[in-house]
């Protein structure tokens, strides 16, 4: 609130002088909104702004920036060390016995309010559009008489649009009927959820029944608008956390549905991309500042290697000797997991450390009242779009991705033919390592950055395997997908942790019916 | 059914009947077919103890079983043969219940739907099986293979307070001579030789004893003498038991064989004595080569 | 051939192994109290309260070891999630030790605290029986025992196999965290049960009721040891075993794998659940991070460092690994995960026959050696 106040005050101040209303501010008046009771001023203060002026609107300012003194009658307003006239503007001597003008919250808050209300009468459209979509967010009866004044004098159908509505918000609560009659209507024809708690509020208290019949009826139409963009809200996160599954799972689908390797310590490779990330944010910081938005360009790239660099040092290191056993796999993977979890904290401390999105990647799509989409989701989506298309193209298209293939289906006649399956295995490995630490790096960007990055990850990534099934990329999405979009769906009702467990239960469940998960591979050597 | 099939059948009826001549309980006005069900209990009377018909299973739109129509009598040796793919193992795989066919018939007798029962149960039931790799116990001794096979209940309790008592040993001692690994009792499974590990596999199903054995290549990796010993063996248990035995080796199957079918491509291609079989045009051309 | 030649049922134990086993009991059941309660501190004989309750806890770890070589040694159910047995296990005696507790709580209430704190008013359903002692003990074993049996019926019974499996059981065991979590499930969320005040009327503090646990867990231990050894002494146990090596022969042979993995698993995990009720008073405190996926795995490498398919292998790896634990968690504690780590890998690439298997290959190699002229 206060860096608005600051931020709305600046540019209020910059255009003070191009108030169109000349009225002027009393000596009475500022003597009466600096000293007796609060009640008092701020009678004073609405009575100020019937008649204000550019004046009133740089005293208020002083006022709320706590730079008016009083000197017995007379009220000096600082600035820069010298002390003005709040009427005249004319700089008087200081007295030395001058006090402090002291404002508690409630004539703050009025204080501001009167600052966005005589905003509305600024020259710059924007200035005053975004005064009447303020004042439409918290509707104060007082500032009735503003508004239409400046209703009387308004032009822009945009501004004028958003002025109504704010008098509709005031109007909704007043004693004539026929005001609320109207009042409801337009504020049903708003379709945002401030018109949605201001009906429910006067629902509560409301007398005339043919205004009750408005306002149930804006209710509605408010409700079935709102209703799409909660809707297509739960299905933009859902989707956004199916992406952020499939990156993860991705990575996964290869070391384990092509490879048959059970990698424990995928989330710790998601890990070593995401504070590959973070180095390189720092670098950037540093030696980059003013490149410092495209810091992703270079971590992408330094995400994929690094995790891929780890990824080939285990496969040499310790998988390559425990092929064809996938419980001792397992097992080893855990305690590799265990070790770097430690390595990180060791580097870099067990506190979570802060990676910044670049400023193109926040804020967000602003697609219905209540449905805002945020960039970083919506880039994230996008990535794991084309992680997904690259790394199809990779496996079917290329040689290596033959390679690869053969390989894994029939590893002693691809040896004959003259691969070298050790190396491929390798090669393989880090490619799934890699699009883990792809992972890492997207995570960073929505999420915090700790070296328990990758527990939280992992339980859900070999969900994904398990049900998506083995030896096709396709039910890895499928499933990544749907578990998200059921996530979501479920927590709306249940709660979030109720939600996981529902999810869980269900994909226990679902493996009973369906042991080899949505797409497998049939025939007489499918054994899990 | 084909009409020298039901002939036989009905010749096979009569002696039946002739030797069970016994006082009915509808005064002598006993039907001559009619006999009591037993449920579970092994039929007979229409003269085959398997029956496959009309069986079609694919893999993946791979046809691996096309229209298979097979029976074997009891005490019958039927040899089966065929290039590989044609489909052998898949059918002991339907029969003893591991696959389950897309269409057709699988009956035990002429009363028991094989389609119905799982691995297990069709194991009790009486039908026994020998893989073409040899799958033994590899961390048990010999002895303790021998005697996980023998026939006893096979529930929870009964093996948790299982005890051998004479009539046990003296089996296990008899199939031990058989498959002559009476010295190597006591040693683990894992560590005999690949025929050895073949014949206990052959002594574990002795063991179990069985209606009707399928053995799928029994002696694929033996020595000559070893392949002697098991056609002996096999003849030896032609009668009393039903065997089916896959194999490739020619000169193992002229030994055993009655009746020899020629499986190719999931369907049977030809079907009669060994010798006739070995003169047919089709199988020569498939799979006997000239 | 002559029938006494075929090998006799071996007796449970030895002779030889007979005598161990009596001086063990000896040992933990008379010669420790001796030491502890009535030898002087400064004496050289003496065993400290420490020592009594680090290794009364590592002997409650040392069952859930066994029941682990008794799933995954011998019948090859590799599970990721036993910890969850463990947990209830101690749950149901920690439900028992609040209501203990009685008026002598912060709140001063019939309730317990967190349920004061959560302002609830009566005890929920599935606290009604626990302030008696014989439905506590019924439910140590009834809650592991029926969750078992549910989960392992339609596990088992859909056929998911090894890896897959051990995923499932890792998910449950995470599920069930997350539910335990959660203040509203009514077992004090994340803090758990704590602040043990009485068992059965005896106040738990004591050296006494400690060496009452201490003894109590060394004689359930040593039980639980013989049972498992009758157990695969008999052809129950050799089936097991042929699970393992290859279930589809012995399918052929007529045996249901279901009733037997179903039999095992449920065994196992009501012996991690009586591991868990005995550990419950000895350490004080439960709470839900008992049930992490973490602890359930520390498990398996407790089993595979020992040795498995050993019985006496899991034993010994739990003492190991829990004591180099205890000890590097007091002198270096940033080791302590990579010590960790590195152990599963070593065991997993250098020793898959653990520590035991180690030792027994190398007296048969003594033997063989000692038996060449």
């Amino acid at each position: 609130m206060w860096t608005i106040r600051i931020r709305l005050s600046f540019v209020f101040l910059c255009s003070c002088l191009s108030l169109s209303i000349a009225q002027a501010l009393t000596p009475a008046q500022a003597l009466g909104m600096v000293q007796g009771e609060t009640d008092t001023r701020l009678k004073v203060l609405n009575q100020a702004l019937q008649e204000a002026d550019e004046a009133t609107a740089v005293f208020l300012q002083a006022m709320a920036d706590d730079a008016v003194k009083l000197a017995g009658q007379q009220v000096l307003v600082l600035r820069d060390g010298k002390a003005f006239d709040p009427v005249t503007a004319a700089e008087i001597v200081q007295p030395p016995q001058a006090e402090d003008v002291v404002s508690n919250n409630r004539m703050r808050g009025e204080i501001d309010a009167a600052l966005a209300a005589l905003r509305l009468l600024n020259s710059d459209d924007k200035v005053r559009l975004q005064a009447a979509m303020a004042l439409a967010k918290e509707p104060d009866a007082a500032k009735l008489a503003l508004i239409n004044k400046a209703l009387k004098a308004e032009r822009n159908a945009q501004v004028k649009t958003a002025l109504l509505l704010a008098k509709a918000a005031m109007a909704i609560s007043v004693a004539d009927p026929q005001e609320r009659l109207q009042a409801a209507q337009t504020l049903g024809e708003a379709k945002t959820p401030e018109a949605q708690l201001l009906l429910n509020q006067q629902l509560g208290v409301e007398a005339d029944p043919k205004v009750k019949a408005q306002i149930t009826a804006s209710l509605a139409t408010i409700k079935a608008a709102l209703a799409w963009g909660e809707r297509l809200g739960v299905v933009f996160t859902g989707i956004s956390l199916g992406s952020i599954l499939l990156l993860v799972a991705l990575g996964l689908a290869i070391t384990y549905g092509l490879m048959g390797v059970i990698n424990m310590a995928h989330g710790e490779l998601m890990m070593v991309g995401a504070y590959a990330t973070f180095v390189v944010q720092v670098m950037f910081r540093q030696y980059l500042p003013h490149a410092f938005d495209w810091y992703l360009l270079a971590a992408l790239p330094t995400a994929f290697v690094t995790a891929a660099a780890v990824g080939a040092v285990l496969e040499r290191g310790v998988l390559r000797f425990l092929y064809g056993r996938p419980l001792e796999t397992l097992l080893a993977t855990w305690g590799i997991s265990l070790i770097l979890m430690q390595a990180v904290r060791s580097m870099f401390g067990a506190q979570n450390v802060a990676v910044e999105n670049p400023r193109w990647m926040s804020g967000g799509i602003q697609v219905l009242s209540n449905l805002s989409l945020p960039w970083n989701r919506v880039f994230i989506v996008l990535f794991a779009v084309t992680v997904l298309i690259g790394m199809t193209l990779l496996i079917s298209q290329t040689r290596l991705g033959l390679f690869v293939r053969g390989v894994t289906q029939n590893r002693a006649i691809a040896a004959c033919m003259g691969v070298n399956t050790a190396r491929i295995d390798t090669y393989a490995f880090a490619l799934g390592s890699g699009i883990a630490g792809l992972a890492g790096c997207a995570l960073s960007q929505i999420g915090n950055v700790g070296p328990d990055l990758g527990q939280g990850y992992i339980v859900d990534a070999f969900m994904v395997v398990v049900l998506g099934g083995v030896g096709q990329l396709a039910g890895t999405v499928y499933a990544a997908l749907g578990l998200g979009v059921l996530n979501k769906f479920l927590e709306g009702w249940t709660g979030a942790v109720l939600a996981k467990i529902a999810v869980l239960v269900f994909i226990i469940v679902f493996i009973q019916k369906r042991p080899q998960g949505l797409f497998a591979m049939k025939g007489r050597s499918a054994e899990a | 059914m084909t009409p020298d099939l039901f002939d036989a059948g009905r010749e096979r009826l009569q002696a039946h009947q002739f030797r069970r001549v016994q006082p009915s309980s509808s005064g002598d006005r006993g039907a001559s077919y009619g006999h009591l069900l037993q449920a579970g209990q092994l039929d007979l009377t229409h003269g085959r103890i398997l029956y496959l018909e009309d069986v079609n299973v694919s893999f993946d739109g791979f046809k691996a079983i096309n229209n298979l129509s097979l029976d074997i009598s009891p005490g019958e040796l039927r040899c089966i043969i065929g290039p590989n793919g044609a489909g052998k193992t898949t059918m002991m795989d339907i029969i003893t219940g591991k696959t389950r066919p897309d269409s057709g018939q699988v009956f035990f007798g002429s009363t028991i739907d094989l389609l119905r029962h799982n691995e297990p149960e069709i194991a009790q039931l009486g039908i026994g099986r020998k893989f073409q790799k040899p799958t033994v116990f590899e961390h048990l001794s010999v002895w303790e293979n021998l005697e996980l096979a023998l026939a006893t209940a096979k529930d929870v309790k009964s093996s948790m307070l299982f005890k051998l008592n004479g009539v046990h040993q003296d089996r296990l001692c008899e199939v031990l001579e058989t498959i002559r690994l009476s010295q190597a009792l006591r040693s683990p499974a894992g560590l005999l030789s690949h025929g050895q590990k073949q014949w206990l596999e052959i002594g574990m199903l002795l063991m179990q004893d069985p209606k009707l054995l399928l053995l799928d290549e029994p002696v694929a990796g033996m020595t000559d003498q070893e392949t002697e010993r098991t056609a002996e063996l096999f003849l030896s248990l032609k009668g009393r038991h039903s065997l089916m035995v896959v194999e490739h080796d020619m000169g193992f199957i002229r030994s055993i064989a009655d009746i020899v079918t020629v499986l190719c491509d999931g369907s049977v291609l030809a079907q009669g004595s060994f010798e006739q079989v070995q003169a047919d045009e089709r199988v020569i051309d498939v799979y006997l080569g000239r | 051939m002559n029938t006494t030649n075929l090998p006799h049922t071996p007796a449970l134990l030895s002779p030889m192994g007979w005598l161990v086993f009596l001086s063990l009991v000896l040992l933990l059941a008379v010669a420790t109290p001796l030491m502890n309660l009535y030898v002087p501190v400064d004496h050289v004989l003496h065993v400290s309260d420490f020592a009594v309750s680090l290794v009364g806890k590592i002997m409650c770890y040392a069952i859930c070891a066994l029941a682990m070589d008794l799933i995954w040694g011998y019948t090859g159910i590799l599970s990721l999630g036993h910890g969850l047995f463990f947990a209830l296990g101690g749950y149901a005696m920690g439900m028992y030790l609040m209501r203990q507790i009685g008026l002598d709580g912060n709140y001063k209430s019939e309730l317990p605290d967190f349920m004061v704190f959560l302002n609830w008013k009566a005890l929920p359903w599935h606290w009604y029986f626990s302030d008696s002692f014989i439905a506590t003990l019924l439910l140590v074993v009834l809650a592991p025992g029926l969750l078992a049996a549910v989960f392992g019926y339609f596990a088992f019974r859909s056929r998911i196999k090894g890896v897959y499996f051990s995923i499932i059981t890792q998910a449950m065991t995470f599920a069930f965290m997350l539910l335990f979590f959660r203040n509203e499930t009514g077992f004090g969320g994340n803090n758990g049960f704590t602040d043990f005040k009485r068992i059965l009327g005896l106040t738990i503090a004591t050296p006494s009721m400690r060496m009452v646990l201490f003894v109590l867990t060394a004689m359930t231990l040593l039980g639980f040891y013989l049972f498992a050894r009758w157990l695969i002494r008999s052809k129950y146990g050799r089936v097991l075993q042929a699970i393992r090596d290859a279930e589809s022969r012995v399918m052929f042979c007529g045996y249901s794998p279901l009733p037997y993995k179903l039999s095992i698993w449920v065994i196992s995990a009501v012996m991690c659940g009586v591991a868990g009720a005995l550990y419950v008073p000895q350490v004080g405190i439960i709470n839900p991070s008992e049930m992490s996926p973490a602890n359930a795995i520390e498990i398996a490498v407790w089993a595979a460092v020992g040795g498995r398919g050993t019985l006496l292998g899991p034993i010994v790896g739990a003492f190991m690994v829990n004591g180099a634990k205890s000890w590097l968690t007091m002198a270096a504690p940033e080791f302590w995960l990579y010590v960790l780590g590195a152990l599963f890998i070593a065991v997993t690439l250098f020793m898959p026959q653990g520590v035991v298997g180690l030792f027994n290959k190398a007296r048969l190699a003594l033997l063989s050696k000692g038996a060449q002229p």
